[in-house]
């Protein structure tokens, strides 16, 4: 049984990416995701938290573990206070990019998740959640 | 700060990442290499990244950029011990790391630089 519900972390810079992926490969593993599912979560999380810092600013992150109609997953929330996004569209295309990247962030994360919601408002900030069920 | 080694051997630069890379070690371990192969007049590099169970966009553009420098520097590369889940999530990414040379292990890697030194070469004396 999984040992925990809920967990935050802040992201402050690129080194804390790597805290990232070591904490949700954990809870994943944890929860008995396959290698492939759990190579796919650390790696969407990788992608967000990144863009947390990149494009956010730093914020933080909330991992839990979900569970409905008896299915298990892992929910990360992605949450910073920077500039939003203006076009949701145009972030979420492949190639799109205001920093340099390839553009693959966002689209890459929703491709390797089950569920994507992304919530963001000019001036305010930007939340990005995903939902992997295992 | 943290670095990643780089063996030489013969023509050959050999470097395994054996840690999860911050991104300033990735990019350090390019800086690295890059000077490395002009210092070495290597002909081939060779990465192992059998150790690393994440491959993110930023880690997959460190080694399609490293093989692209390597390239203009006159010098292959080849990827080895990529991870069967790694290539699933990084192919579902959207990253199928275009252009850079990858075999299933270092021997077949080596075998890989072997013969595009040699192809390579052998184009040369058809110039001359």
């Amino acid at each position: 049984m999984p040992t925990f519900t809920s967990e935050q972390r802040l992201i402050r810079s690129t080194e804390d990416v790597l805290g990232v992926r070591q904490m949700v490969r954990a809870r994943a593993v944890e929860l008995g995701f396959n290698l492939v599912d759990q190579t796919k979560i650390v790696t969407a999380a990788s992608e967000l938290a990144r863009n947390t810092v990149q494009h956010g600013g730093g914020g933080a992150v909330t991992v839990e573990a979900v569970e409905e109609g008896g299915r298990k997953g892992l929910r990360l929330t992605f949450e910073d206070r920077g500039p939003g996004i203006a076009d949701l569209d145009l972030a979420m295309k492949d190639g799109f990019s205001t920093a340099g990247g390839l553009g693959l962030g966002l689209g890459g994360a929703r491709r390797l998740s089950s569920e994507f919601t992304i919530d963001s408002k000019p001036g305010e900030g930007t939340r990005v959640t995903i939902v992997r069920w295992r | 700060m943290e670095r990643i080694p780089i063996l030489k051997m013969g023509p050959y630069l050999l470097v395994t990442i054996q840690v999860d890379m911050h991104d300033r070690v990735a990019l350090g371990l390019q800086d690295d290499l890059t000077q490395k192969i002009v210092q070495a007049r290597a002909k081939g590099v060779l990465i192992d990244i059998s150790a690393l169970d994440v491959v993110d966009s930023f880690i997959g553009r460190t080694l399609a950029d490293i093989a692209a420098m390597s390239r203009v520097l006159d010098a292959e590369t080849v990827v080895v011990g990529m991870r069967p889940a790694v290539a699933i999530t990084l192919v579902e990414l959207g990253l199928p790391l275009t252009g850079v040379r990858t075999a299933l292990n270092v021997e077949r890697g080596m075998a890989l630089l072997e013969a595009a030194i040699t192809r390579r070469e052998d184009g040369d004396a058809d110039i001359h």
